[in-house]
């Protein structure tokens, strides 16, 4: 019988349990193992590894018994179903990569069991990434552990890395990588009371990890504290020679970040991410993390800028655009589903229209559309112009400030089935979190308090370029000061 | 900018992607008004503005001219639905 | 020119020749890229298209690129991009190949041909681009299937496209045939069209002299420099005659058809292709240093035009001999080789003349010669000090190939020794006049042609050994009495 308490430890205190020999890895992975399959209602996990898992978390436990602990030694992550991993079905949550083995480890992931890490399981996801409530998914969607308090209804957990969300919020996971495109590491992090960082645009390498929009993807990871998000930036990171777009920058300790001095730092407060219809409770959050910020020795400092209401239209014209590009190599040839016909095309066009879902198909024909003759320069090149503006927006911010508060999503979770069927209503979700994918620039989502109804909001900072010392900084300060301790109706282990 | 029948049909074939016939009509208006929703970027100025390919970091990197990889036929293979004698199969095409 | 019904047409042709560069690995990734290996047995993931891999650019091959547009006379471009070129094929596993579109590696250069008739003409180059190789569709290995083969897939191409300035089937031979000449004088392609390493797609149009360019049809599955002349022959007849009867050009893709020598349309929806080029994403901006390119440029070899205008002026050669010996880098070696401390013109007809028709009797290539360039050079030395004759030179040539041995040791071996000892030689002329005294007289009577007669005689006599010069000299001497009297 496997010890339910050990769930609630962060991933830092169980790494320092694990030195002090309180228990063992093979002890922190059977509770693990159960928690998983004890959450499968919520369908976080569309591979659990439980055997992989338990022979991982042995190895480690020899390490540490022979004085030679990694970082991350038996310490248990769900993995977005993204990331390539050798020898173990990965689906991109689609249909068309059935059966899918890759004989290649993605160099995060690597990284990850180099460093000690124990897989627990692939997590479900929005198809190929694209969307923000994973209800895409061929899988099935997945239901976000937080329910409102007297509502029966199943919620989102955001996307496109809900699985990864939700495992780590419903304690059946320690941590998570997930992806981000267009802020599907921290809506839903922050749909799931938890932390979320995306990283600089080629911080992490994207080697290994099933591609959706080239330019826009970042690997990152979910935790439940920023210093966790901290110590697995570390790992996750590092220039990678197979990734031509991979930063050749040295990984500082990000946890060593961790001082919780900001005074005299200045925080932009951008006045354009006040949208019509925002509801007053996060306005209000908003001015609270303000006010908290201030109170630690920052300065806030009103900012424009203003190309942030172009960033959705933006990346909804840049993202199916690569990503159009990017599936075209699902054609049931080499890999996956495969739906015979009688010529090449019937081939193609049937197994594409069998493999992938409503959201790829709508990305991969509008992608299809606005890089086509005729189109280019207006879509697809003006899109790009823009981009070079909404970057350029975030230079000249950080001329006058070190980093930059925002809220996180327009909204707590809503229902699965509530927003969804409306394409357009479903992109509005990531109108906070776009921006910061177009410039590349490092952010992070921060649990701080309960929306009316009793569901998780957070707050965003968002910061220079390979400054992620800076981002972490910050965000541990908003988590010290918000003291966010609810835990959602669904728990691993029942804990409180 | 609205997209007719024929445009959806026509950029289905380009994407490889089937849409029966009864398909075409809803899809054709659900592009439409995503392409109109994006059509707000016509606002913006961006005469004299470079379009920016990517924010990464650093030039090029080259690699070596070694043999490093190939050579593992198994693998290649493994996961193909069809292989026939060490190939891919696919329907005759014909030139 | 081509002369018909209604007057003088005349054939516009631009090439657009692919060629396998040079190189270990492939361009984004480190599969091998030898010739001939089982299939899928050079495929990387990266190849294979596998999700979440990425291309890496092979630096060698960029240089490849630069060095071919240095040789090219081209702008290289110190900035340029890589584009995704999208379509289906079963032998493009991404259903994109990374090409570059507008920003391509090199600008505009020039090849300048060198025409029959002594001439030269100046042929632009547009461009030349990086691009990746496709893999291979077998077509023909079972009734419904096509079997698909990605070793080739990856593998670094250069795109060499050729201004619309060739005139004639004539002309794109000499094109291609000085084309392929630079890239192997450069090492940066092989130019083996048997095995694919050089592919020539042509643009074909007409127009009655003075008129704008007509539509052109492109003609693609040229895997000869003979199919080539002979695809644009037919082609360019094909579209006079159509106008002529009143027709229009539709603007299309053909095949030519080795087995029947025709061009005609392809089947495929080629024409309905929009390759939605853009920036490949995963492929920063290629960006060249200066310098790098400068130490390309130094480090060039001496190309055939250079090499052809130095052997006419350093060894005096005529530029009909100096552009044979040029036109392989192994052959201007080897003939270097053997000229050097020798008649440079002797050289140049040794190799040439001999040398040559034994080479293509047993169907070989200079650097799988038998005889090597410093046994040629003993050979001509020998003939040089009248060791032997020029006539038994050939015979002692011919051994040379068949054995590989040594010019001196086959002499000695077969005692080819020339005789030059003058007393010997008139022994002999002796004997003949004396065996052939009837001869004799009627050559003094006035029958010139016998002398041949006498020359053969003491040739056969003597084995071929006698050195001519001294026969001459002597048998005249004998033969118009030694009173030296004129006949």
């Amino acid at each position: 019988m496997s010890d339910p308490s050990l769930l609630a430890l962060t991933l830092a205190e169980a790494r320092d349990g694990l030195a002090r020999k309180s228990f063992s890895a093979r002890e922190l992975t059977a509770a693990y193992n159960d928690a998983v399959s004890e959450i499968q209602p919520l369908n976080a996990y569309i591979t659990p590894t439980p055997e992989r898992a338990l022979a991982m978390a042995e190895a480690a436990d020899q390490r540490l018994a022979g004085g030679e602990a990694l970082p991350l030694d038996g310490i248990p992550i769900a993995v977005k179903d993204l990331y390539c991993t050798r020898g173990v079905l990965t689906t991109a949550g689609s249909h068309i990569l059935d059966g899918f083995h890759p004989p290649y480890e993605s160099t995060v992931t690597d990284k990850l069991w180099q460093s000690g890490a124990v897989m627990l399981g692939k997590a479900n996801l929005d198809e190929f990434a694209m969307g923000s409530s994973n209800t895409t998914s061929w899988y099935g969607p997945v239901e976000n552990p937080w329910r409102r308090p007297g509502d029966n209804r199943p919620l989102v957990p955001g996307g496109s890395s809900g699985g990864s969300a939700a495992a780590v919020a419903a304690r059946a996971a320690l941590a998570s990588t997930g992806t981000d495109t267009g802020g599907s590491i921290r809506q839903p992090a922050s749909f799931c009371g938890i932390v979320g960082l995306k990283p600089t645009y080629g911080r992490c390498s994207r080697w290994g990890v099933v591609a959706y929009a080239s330019s826009l993807d970042h690997p990152g990871p979910l935790t439940r504290t920023v210093r966790d998000a901290a110590i697995m930036l570390r790992a996750m990171s590092g220039h990678d020679p197979k990734d031509s777009t991979s930063a050749p920058m040295p990984v500082p300790d990000f946890e060593a970040a961790l001082t919780g001095d900001i005074r005299g730092l200045r925080i932009g407060i951008p006045k354009e991410y006040r949208v019509d219809g925002m509801p007053a409770e996060i306005e209000e959050l908003w001015q609270q993390g303000v006010e908290w910020l201030r109170a630690a020795g920052a300065e806030p400092v009103e900012i424009g800028l203003p190309m942030t209401k172009y960033a959705l239209p933006t990346y909804y014209i840049i993202a199916p655009a690569e990503a159009s590009s990017n599936l075209a190599r699902y054609d049931g040839v080499r890999f996956g589903l495969r739906v015979e016909g009688d010529t090449l095309d019937d081939l193609y066009e049937l197994t594409r229209a069998a493999g992938f879902g409503a959201e790829v198909r709508r990305r991969v024909l509008i992608g299809t559309y606005v890089l086509s003759a005729g189109y280019y320069d207006a879509y697809y090149l003006k899109a790009q112009r823009v981009r070079t503006l909404i970057t350029r927006d975030f230079v000249t911010a950080f001329e006058r400030v070190d980093c930059i508060l925002t809220p996180t999503a327009p909204s707590a979770a809503f229902a699965i089935g509530e927003k969804t069927e409306d394409p357009i209503a479903m992109y509005l979700n990531d109108v906070f979190t776009v921006p910061a994918n177009l410039a590349g620039v490092p952010a992070i989502a921060v649990p701080v308090g309960l929306s009316g109804d009793g569901l998780p909001l957070g707050l965003q900072i968002i910061g220079r370029a390979f400054d992620e010392e800076t981002v972490l900084r910050v965000g541990e300060v908003l988590e010290s000061a918000a003291q966010f301790r609810h835990l959602p109706s669904f728990v691993a282990g029942g804990g409180r | 900018m609205a997209l007719d029948k024929a445009t959806v049909a026509h950029i289905a074939a380009l994407a490889r992607i089937r849409i029966s016939e009864t398909e075409l009509d809803p899809l054709a208006d659900e592009l439409s008004d995503i392409l109109t929703w994006m059509e707000q970027l016509n606002e913006v100025d961006t005469s004299g503005v470079a379009p920016m390919a990517s924010v990464a970091a650093a030039e090029l990197p080259m690699r070596e001219d070694k043999v490093t990889d190939g050579g593992c036929r198994e693998e290649i293979l493994a996961n193909a639905p069809r292989t026939a004698r060490g190939f891919f199969v696919v329907p005759k095409v014909v030139e | 020119m081509i002369e018909d019904r209604t007057g003088q047409w005349e054939t516009v042709i631009g090439l657009e020749v692919h060629a396998q560069v040079v190189s270990k690995a492939k361009l984004f990734s480190g599969a091998a890229t030898e010739f001939g290996a089982e299939p899928n047995t050079q495929v990387s993931p990266v190849d294979g298209a596998f999700p979440g891999m990425l291309p890496v650019i092979n630096r060698f091959c960029v240089e490849q690129a630069v060095k071919t547009g240095l040789g090219l006379d081209a702008d290289i471009r110190l900035e340029s991009v890589f584009d995704r070129k999208n379509y289906f094929y079963p032998d493009l596993p991404p259903g994109y190949q990374i090409s570059q579109y507008q920003q391509p590696v090199v600008g505009r250069g020039k090849v300048v041909l060198d025409m029959p008739d002594g001439s030269t003409r100046e042929i632009g180059i547009t461009r030349l681009h990086l691009e990746q190789d496709a893999g291979k569709s077998l077509h023909d290995q079972h009734p419904t299937l096509s079997y698909v083969d990605l070793n080739r897939a990856g593998i670094a191409l250069m795109e060499i496209v050729s201004e619309p300035d060739l005139r004639s089937a004539e002309e794109a031979g000499i094109y291609l045939r000085k084309l392929r000449s630079i890239l192997r004088y450069l090492g940066t392609c092989d130019g083996n069209m048997e095995e694919g390493s050089l592919r020539c797609d042509c643009n074909v149009s007409v127009r009655r002299h003075g008129e704008p360019y007509g539509t052109r049809c492109e003609i693609k599955n040229l895997n000869s420099i003979r199919y080539v002349m002979l695809a644009i022959e037919y082609e360019a007849r094909r579209q006079i005659e159509l106008i002529e009867e009143g027709g229009t050009i539709a603007q299309q893709t053909r095949l030519f058809d080795a087995g029947r020598g025709i061009t005609r349309p392809m089947r495929s929806k080629e024409e309905a292709h929009d390759y939605r080029y853009f920036p490949d994403p995963d492929v920063l901006p290629l960006v060249l240093d200066p310098e790098w390119v400068a130490r390309l440029r130094a480090e060039l070899p001496e190309l055939p035009d250079t090499k052809k205008a130095r052997f006419v002026s350093a060894y005096g050669l005529s530029p009909e001999d100096a552009g044979v010996l040029v036109s392989e880098k192994e052959t201007a070696q080897f003939f270097e080789r053997v000229a050097d401390g020798r008649d440079p013109k002797t050289a140049a007809n040794w190799v040439m003349g001999d040398l040559f028709g034994a080479l293509n009797r047993l169907g070989i290539g200079i650097e799988q010669s038998p005889v090597s360039a410093e046994q040629l050079g003993s050979l001509i030395d020998l003939i040089a000090d009248a060791t032997i004759s020029g006539r038994l030179a050939k015979d002692v040539f011919a051994e040379m190939v068949a054995s590989g041995a040594d010019p001196g040791a086959i002499v000695e071996a077969k005692g080819l020794r020339q005789v030059t000892d003058s007393g010997a030689i008139e022994a002999v002329i002796d004997t003949v006049m004396a065996a052939q005294a009837e001869k004799v007289a009627e050559y003094r009577a006035g029958r010139d042609k016998l002398y041949g007669f006498f020359v053969g005689q003491i040739m056969r006599a003597t084995q071929g050994k006698a050195n001519p010069g001294l026969v001459n000299e002597l048998l005249r001497k004998k033969l118009t009495g030694d009173s030296g009297g004129a006949s």
